[in-house]
């Protein structure tokens, strides 16, 4: 086991620069998930760590050792690919013991070391299958029991769950934060779902165009986003931006619409982009004023919840409100902000504003 | 298909069974040569359904040969056949070493002069042996190679073809089971002999049905190389006894002896036969 | 295309493609260019030295009768094999396709003379057209031919084309399924729903699909044809009678090793290897096309 150090990590193709440059402290047995959608950058950087990929600038440090130039196999990691890259010849004791032979590790070890990792994925009845006999589920667990057998200080996962149907994902994604308890393994994840992100990290990073937008905990990165994107990205359904003036205690939306801020926000005055999730909107109770009113255009029923889209200021703004409260297409509810939940962005940057 | 017409589709069936028997026929009729006396044989026109000596006369093809003065005298079809059989497994097992090889370093290697070399390979895709066979017939006469095996063999083992259809094969291999292997510790030949190879088995049955083929049906080449008895094939002493002066003489012998030299590739691609067409359809893409 | 992944390795990509690149040297390169060199020169009568004699070796090829004459046997051969054998195949594989039983079975039956070498479908065909015991020679006897294609020119042709088109008929049947099989059943269904009979459905939607296959099978017909076929000749009619079936790759043989008229055979092979590569590039241009569609 050890921790992982990221310093100043750039990555560029000829002209095109994949990775701006990451710095990052994983800790030892940590759970770090790095989010973001394809193209971000997030599996080059995790290939960097495994040693697929070269380095073009900076350090990685696993443990006390800067690995930048050492073979991956001798990176002391263990790698869980999208499509598993389970040898397909190989019955699933050899795919898993493979990398042991290799190393010329005694015959009644690797026995041990595959019969345990077996025990631990229940793969024992398995082990003398092919792979094309398994399920998409089983070879997913075949391939972490490659991983496993190895003992790595640090196990990195591309992607892992992508090619199984919804249902297994989820059931998946349970046995592998089962697993992190269990080994307490240093353990890299990349992903594009944000619920696989939330649901498993211990930190996440949010990656953005070859940039660490924000590297927090879970509850960091939904409460305090430190961008637009992040704020977009993480949150189901996404964030709904405004454009506002801010002034004199008040955010003053393109339709006329005044929202009062609360005491604390000190943001001097100007043009801000004001996030408000959906689930921060709520009805407006009989007895209050509302805040300001959504010309509704599609109310999307989801069961206990229900989205209502519609415009505000000219732009699209999604408000998450219990079914019981009976609005439909075409309706106009009055809504109610919860402004000390909203977030406050520089218009030029997306960067978070303090207030 | 969208009409259903039991006419047409009996005459379809009619048709294709006309052409199966028409496309059998020549190769009927030499059995029916090889099961007759040369008595029977020299009717004209000979007898149509099978006489009795077949066993006899491929009996007398394999082990005596045919009886001429002219031509080859008489080796017997199992040397030749023998001689067929080295060729044929020694071209296909070369070709498919060779290509398998240089496929890898094609595809798995960033080297200079790569480009040369692929392009190098590929032209020569048009050099059929035809084309050049008196300056590489002075080559091998050179080398010291007339009337050897392998003088029979090795000019013939480099193959784009088969480099290509591995070249192919290769490329749809998952990058990952590379990197994989990679973090397991193997190298490039460790990968190359415990994953690669296993993993193109298909193809190299397929490039090992059509290799065969082309290597037991060689006929200039052994027509140049192979002067001495010794070494000819069964293929190159066919054409050499059907155009002999006194064949006539061995009709039902020469005929047996054409039947066995059709039957091993025969047998290989009909008992191989999907390994075969995948090999002719993928080796055209 | 180009693998993202590739090992670092100085030495071995070079060891790996050593025995593919040295075989193809000596063996491919090096005779190719002596048949340049030797084309340019002349042996004296006592075949002790050479002399450069320029493009005196073409120039009397394009002279030669007898050279000329084999240029148009070849251009009649490999038109008659590569017209009949497509055409024959092709109607084959569209009745093949449209049944639906026994497809399978039909392939089996009629892939098989793939594997016969071109030397031994000409030794059958002999016997089968041979005058005595050949069934056909005898039933062309019976209609009042006066067959004999050892002495007939005509005749000689019309066995050589038969064998060799025989032969070939497999792998252009096997194409031509493979092609057939591949164009979707949704869209001769809605040509078919689109009121096209079964004829017109062939012509305007199937036939068009086809033409890529029929392209290919076409240069490699020719191909085959030219080049592949000097076992048909010699085993058939060692290019006689009178030359009458003396195909260009059968005349660089029989000069270069009957006459040892090394100059002229090699002058031969130039010209030849410009067919081939011609007919290469011709192929590697549709290639090229079928990937850019």
């Amino acid at each position: 086991m050890a921790k992982v150090t990221l310093k100043g990590v750039k990555k560029n193709y000829g002209p095109v620069k994949a990775i701006h440059g990451v710095d990052m402290e994983i800790a030892d047995g940590e759970f770090i998930v790095i989010v973001g959608p394809s193209g971000c950058g997030k599996s080059t950087l995790l290939r960097m760590v495994a040693g697929l990929e070269a380095i073009t600038e900076g350090q990685i440090v696993i443990g006390d050792r800067v690995v930048n130039d050492i073979e991956p196999a001798d990176r002391d990691i263990a790698m869980v690919f999208q499509n598993y890259a389970l040898y397909p010849h190989m019955s699933v004791y050899q795919n898993m013991s493979y990398g042991l032979r290799i190393r010329g590790m005694d015959k009644a070890d690797i026995e041990k070391r595959v019969q345990r990792a077996a025990e631990i994925l229940q793969l024992q009845p398995y082990l003398q299958r092919k792979p094309r006999e398994l399920s998409g589920g089983q070879r997913q667990r075949v391939a972490m029991g490659r991983a496993i057998v190895r003992e790595p200080s640090v196990f990195l996962f591309d992607e892992p769950l992508s090619n199984l149907d919804a249902k297994l994902r989820v059931q998946m994604r349970l046995e592998i934060k089962r697993l992190h308890q269990q080994l307490g393994v240093t353990s890299i994840y990349v992903t594009h779902d944000q619920v696989e992100a939330m649901t498993l990290a211990d930190r996440l990073v949010v990656m953005n165009q070859g940039r660490a937008d924000q590297i927090g905990t879970p509850g960091d990165v939904y409460n305090h986003p430190a961008t637009t994107y992040v704020g977009g990205f993480i949150g189901s359904p996404a964030m709904n931006f405004v454009k506002c003036r801010i002034d004199a205690g008040k955010a003053v939306l393109d339709d006329g619409v005044t929202l009062a801020l609360p005491g604390g926000w000190t943001a001097p005055a100007g043009s801000y982009t004001l996030g408000i999730r959906p689930e921060t909107l709520r009805i407006a109770r009989p007895e209050e004023t509302p805040d300001l009113h959504l010309d509704v255009d599609v109310a999307e029923e989801l069961g206990a919840d229900t989205l209502l889209h519609g415009k505000i200021g000219g732009q699209d703004v999604v408000a998450r409100v219990p079914s019981n409260a009976g609005f439909h297409d075409k309706s106009r509810p009055g809504l109610m902000v919860d402004i000390s939940r909203a977030h406050l962005f520089d218009n030029e940057s997306g960067l978070r504003v303090a207030v | 298909m969208i009409e259903r017409r039991p006419v047409a589709n009996a005459f379809g069936h009619l048709m294709l069974v006309a052409m199966i028997v028409i496309v059998a026929f020549p190769i009927y009729l030499a059995v029916i040569a090889a099961s007759h006396t040369i008595q029977d044989v020299s009717q004209t026109p000979m007898p149509l359904l099978p006489g009795a000596e077949l066993l006899e006369n491929t009996a007398r093809a394999l082990f005596d040969g045919p009886q001429l003065v002219g031509v080859s005298g008489s080796t017997p079809a199992i040397v030749l056949m023998m001689n067929s059989l080295i060729m044929a497994i020694s071209i296909a097992v070369g070709k498919i070493i060779i290509s398998l090889l240089s496929a890898f370093a094609i595809v798995y290697f960033r080297f200079p002069l790569k480009n040369f070399f692929f392009w190098m390979i590929f032209i020569t895709l048009m050099l059929p042996v035809e084309v050049r066979i008196i300056p590489t017939y002075k080559i091998v006469a050179d080398l010291g190679l007339l009337d050897t095996y392998t003088g029979l063999v090795l000019p013939l083992i480099a193959s784009a073809t088969a480099t290509f259809l591995f070249r192919q094969f290769f490329m749809t291999v998952p990058d990952e089971l590379v990197e994989a292997a990679r973090i397991d510790g193997a190298g490039p030949m460790r990968f190359f002999f415990d994953i690669l190879v296993p993993l193109t088995r298909t193809s190299i049955a397929a490039m090992f049905v059509i290799q065969f083929i082309y290597g037991w049906n060689q006929y200039l080449w052994p027509l140049l190389i192979a002067s001495d008895y010794k070494y000819q094939t069964i293929v190159l002493a066919i054409g050499r006894l059907i155009r002999a002066p006194d064949a006539f003489y061995e009709w039902p012998v020469i005929m047996g002896m054409a039947v066995l030299a059709l039957l091993p590739p025969v047998l290989v691609v009909v008992l191989m036969q999907r390994w075969f067409v995948k090999g002719l359809v993928e080796t055209e893409k | 295309m180009e693998k993202r992944v590739v090992f670092q390795n100085r030495y071995l990509p070079y060891l790996l493609i050593a025995p593919q690149i040295a075989i193809t040297i000596i063996f491919f390169f090096w005779p190719a260019s002596q048949a340049v060199v030797q084309s340019v020169l002349r042996e004296d009568a006592f075949g002790t030295r050479s002399y450069f004699v320029g493009l005196e070796n073409f120039i009397a090829l394009f002279e030669d009768e007898y050279y000329l004459n084999s240029f148009k046997i070849t251009a009649l051969f490999s038109t008659l094999v590569t017209t009949i054998g497509l055409s024959l195949s092709l109607l084959l594989a569209v009745t093949a396709d449209r049944l639906v039983r026994g497809t399978t079975a039909y392939k089996t039956l009629l892939i098989w003379p793939y594997a016969v070498a071109p030397a031994v479908a000409g030794a059958l065909w002999g016997f089968v057209f041979l005058p005595g015991p050949g069934i056909f020679a005898w039933l062309l006897l019976q209609a009042g031919v006066d067959w004999n294609f050892h002495l007939n020119g005509d005749q000689a042709m019309f066995v050589v084309v038969v064998a060799a088109t025989w032969k070939q008929i497999s792998y252009n049947f096997l194409f031509f399924l493979a092609g057939l099989q591949s164009i979707p059943k949704s869209l001769i269904e809605a040509a078919a729903i689109d009121g096209a009979g079964p004829i017109r459905r062939f012509w305007t939607v199937v036939f068009p699909l086809l033409s890529p296959t029929l392209f290919f099978l076409v240069v490699v017909n020719v191909v085959y044809a030219f080049f592949e076929t000097f076992g048909v000749i010699h085993s058939l009619t060692r290019g006689g009678p009178a030359k009458s079936t003396e195909i260009l790759v059968y005349k660089v043989w029989y000069d270069g090793f009957e006459a040892q008229d090394l100059g002229g055979s090699a002058a031969q092979s130039v010209i030849l290897m410009v067919i081939v590569i011609a007919l290469t590039v011709v192929q590697f241009r549709y290639i090229e096309r079928k990937v850019h569609y």
